[in-house]
């Protein structure tokens, strides 16, 4: 019998990155800007929390201050996050770069930055420990609340995860909201649609370009935090994130560009990305894990395919998707 | 002070190629500065080590003219496409199905088929397959207008799994997870060596640049690219079928990655694995955006990013920091240059007083 108490928590654990960074996403392509560099984003979120909290940890004397240990990092996380989508907007938005490109070498420098903090934090910091193990600051990252053990599968399904997780879903949930029900979502819409006319109408098209993909740097950041603070249980390991900020990109496509529908989706593609690990495998077959992995992007590839097909107007990406705005050029 | 900002027409080329050498300049300050703060050595003699990781011996210079041959011919593949405004970010993929065909033709048929006849069966598989990896997104795109850059992102993890499906498969020994070097003692499959190993890739890429400058110059086809780049509505009012040349033209851009792809396996690597592109399909995007989609130009700027990528990882071994540096190193020179392209595109105009603004 399939172990679903077991499934369902793993799922839920691999889907939040991937919630981070889709919602992100989301948020910046509705400003009209398609930032590729997400997954560097994700990868400079990651390491600049453990940045701050491995020198936190390794100059605190005693026990660590709670406050501080998860502050700390999700303050370093964040700035990160924001320096990268600080530069993505200046060189797309301000300097009218090409976008694919900017994102690309975002990506690039991004996971270039991780890794090699990753690897060289413990010299450059000139520290005798023999790895980046925070522990004791994933300890707090990771705290359920405190019945969550005592309440059986419910427990164990709804409650069993950190506070970053819940996180997650709030900002999912707001966003959708301010999307679909206040003024300001209403004219962030209107500039990814079409700037010209939301500039005709008197909205600042740079500074909504500018907020929307700056928070979504640092709600996509975040993701990276979740992963190596409460998923990873504070190890950093080069390249263990791998491409899940591509696959959250995908997700922008799959859940059609509405963030509570994102929720759903990231926990359902975090089971397509363990899924593997709990279907009966027979033994002298191993290589068929590696086609259920194929799934996550499969399934993407037809959503988008189909909706292309459908051609619903609703459905549609944001029309100035990838095109810089230029007032002088309308 | 108020300023605005208009476009500028085409900036004589001297000038242009003067606010590059600042940008790179700039970048470059900024890495040495970088590198004296995290590895404490004088900038110079970093960059002294660079050089010599790159250039320092003749088996460097062989191995970085190597690589830059394989990134160029990856570029020169993309260029095409992006011509025609298709953002084809599906190299990775294209270039790994193109060794993961290879590769299969050496395994299947190498005790099977006499060396020459496998050879030219890898050769028409591996273009093949690449073509087809690129023509199914061509396909979406030209049918129902489906986001390119996004189909073919997917397309480069759907290759990656098959490769690590086919690994496994093929997997010497068992449970090792890899293929290790195919045919080590019969050599069936491995393209003829000319010179070294290293020359091969060098000729090809030499023969795709000259080619595909003057496919994309001179011929019709080229130009057929240039005005659906430029206009689709022109296209088509001008009688040009934008969605043939769309189809063409992924093919032929698919196809010279699964050259490139063909090289690494059969000339270069001899097996294949999931990282055998080692991004380059990504880096070969913006390789082909700097060179401003000239295959000539194109040389230079993949010879800038492999001599960056080879001299910072031998920067990275002597001070024993991490090889991503070069990374690092990479993208700080990328964000340079993609921001000097606005003072080539646009000029700035101080505006005295209110009422001269345009």
């Amino acid at each position: 019998m399939f172990n679903f108490v077991a499934f369902i928590p793993t799922a839920v654990q691999q889907g939040i990155p991937l919630l981070y960074g889709s919602t992100g996403e989301i948020l910046t392509q509705k400003s009209g800007n398609l930032n590729l560099g997400i997954p560097g984003v994700m990868y400079v979120g990651g390491i600049c929390g453990v940045i701050g909290s491995f020198i936190y940890e390794n100059h605190a004397t005693g026990a660590l201050n709670p406050f501080l240990a998860i502050m700390i990092p999700m303050v370093c996380s964040l700035l990160g996050s924001l320096l990268m989508g600080l530069l993505y907007c200046f060189l797309t938005v301000t300097l009218r770069a090409n976008q694919n490109v900017t994102g690309l070498a975002m990506t690039t420098f991004g996971v270039g930055f991780g890794n090699f903090f990753g690897g060289s934090l413990i010299k450059i910091s000139k520290l005798d420990v023999p790895s980046i193990t925070l522990t004791k600051t994933s300890a707090f990252f990771s705290k359920s609340l405190p019945f969550a053990g005592k309440l059986g599968w419910f427990g164990k399904i709804f409650l069993s995860y950190g506070f970053l997780a819940y996180l997650s879903i709030v900002i999912a949930l707001i966003m959708a909201f301010v999307f679909k029900h206040t003024r300001t979502g209403l004219h962030l819409r209107a500039v990814g649609e079409n700037p010209a006319t939301a500039d005709a109408a008197g909205i600042n098209v740079t500074k909504y370009k500018y907020v929307a993909t700056c928070l979504g740097c640092m709600i996509a950041g975040l993701g990276g935090l979740y992963y190596v603070m409460d998923y990873a249980s504070g190890v950093w390991s080069n390249d263990a994130f791998g491409d899940r900020g591509w696959l959250a990109i995908a997700l922008v496509i799959f859940t059609l560009w509405k963030p509570d529908l994102s929720i759903f989706a990231s926990i359902l593609f975090g089971g397509l990305y363990v899924l593997y690990l709990y279907l009966p495998t027979n033994m002298a077959h191993m290589e068929y894990t590696e086609l259920y992995k194929m799934i996550p992007y499969i399934i993407t590839l037809l959503v988008l395919v189909f909706t292309s097909v459908r051609n619903k107007r609703e459905n549609q990406p944001p029309a100035s998707l990838g095109t810089n705005y230029f007032r002088e050029e309308r | 002070m108020k300023f605005h900002i208009s476009k500028r027409d085409a900036l004589p080329w001297q000038k242009s190629l003067f606010v590059h050498v600042v940008a790179i300049l700039l970048a470059v300050g900024l890495i040495a500065v970088l590198c004296m703060t995290l590895t404490g050595q004088d900038p110079l003699s970093v960059f002294e080590s660079i050089f010599s990781g790159a250039f320092g011996t003749t088996r460097r210079s062989w191995v970085t003219l190597q690589e830059l041959s394989i990134m160029l011919i990856i570029a020169l593949a993309l260029t095409p496409a992006f011509k025609m405004q298709f953002w084809n970010i599906g190299g990775e993929g294209q270039v790994l199905i193109g060794s993961l065909t290879a590769a299969s033709c050496m395994i299947t048929l190498g005790d099977k088929l006499p060396n020459a006849a496998v050879i030219i069966i890898m050769i028409i598989a591996s273009i093949a397959a690449g073509a087809f990896w690129g023509f199914v997104p061509a396909l979406f795109k030209a049918l129902w207008n489906t986001n390119e850059t996004l189909s073919t992102l997917m397309m480069n993890y759907i290759a990656t799994q098959l490769v690590a499906f086919f690994t496994i498969v093929w997997e010497v020994p068992k449970g090792s997870g890899k293929i290790g070097i195919i045919n080590s003692d019969t050599m069936a499959g491995w393209l003829p060596q000319i010179v070294n190993q290293h020359f091969l890739p060098i000729v090809v890429a030499l023969l795709c640049t000259a080619s595909l400058f003057v496919y994309l110059k001179y011929t019709k086809h080229g130009y057929e690219i240039t005005v659906v780049g430029e206009s689709q509505n022109t296209a088509r009012y001008v009688g040009i079928k934008v969605e043939k040349v769309v189809i063409r033209t992924m093919l032929l851009s698919g196809g010279m990655c699964g050259l490139a792809g063909l090289l690494l396996t059969g000339g270069i690597n001899h097996t294949v694995t999931t990282t055998i592109a080692g991004g380059m399909g990504f880096t070969a995007v913006m390789v082909s955006w700097l060179a401003k989609f000239n295959p000539i130009t194109m040389v230079f700027t993949s010879l800038l990013i492999v001599f960056m990528d080879r001299g910072a990882s031998e920067v990275a071994t002597s001070c024993g920091l991490n090889e991503s540096f070069s990374d690092i190193m990479t993208g700080i020179i990328l964000f340079f240059i993609i921001g000097c392209e606005f003072f080539i595109r646009y000029k700035i105009n101080r505006t005295k007083k209110s009422g001269k603004e345009a």
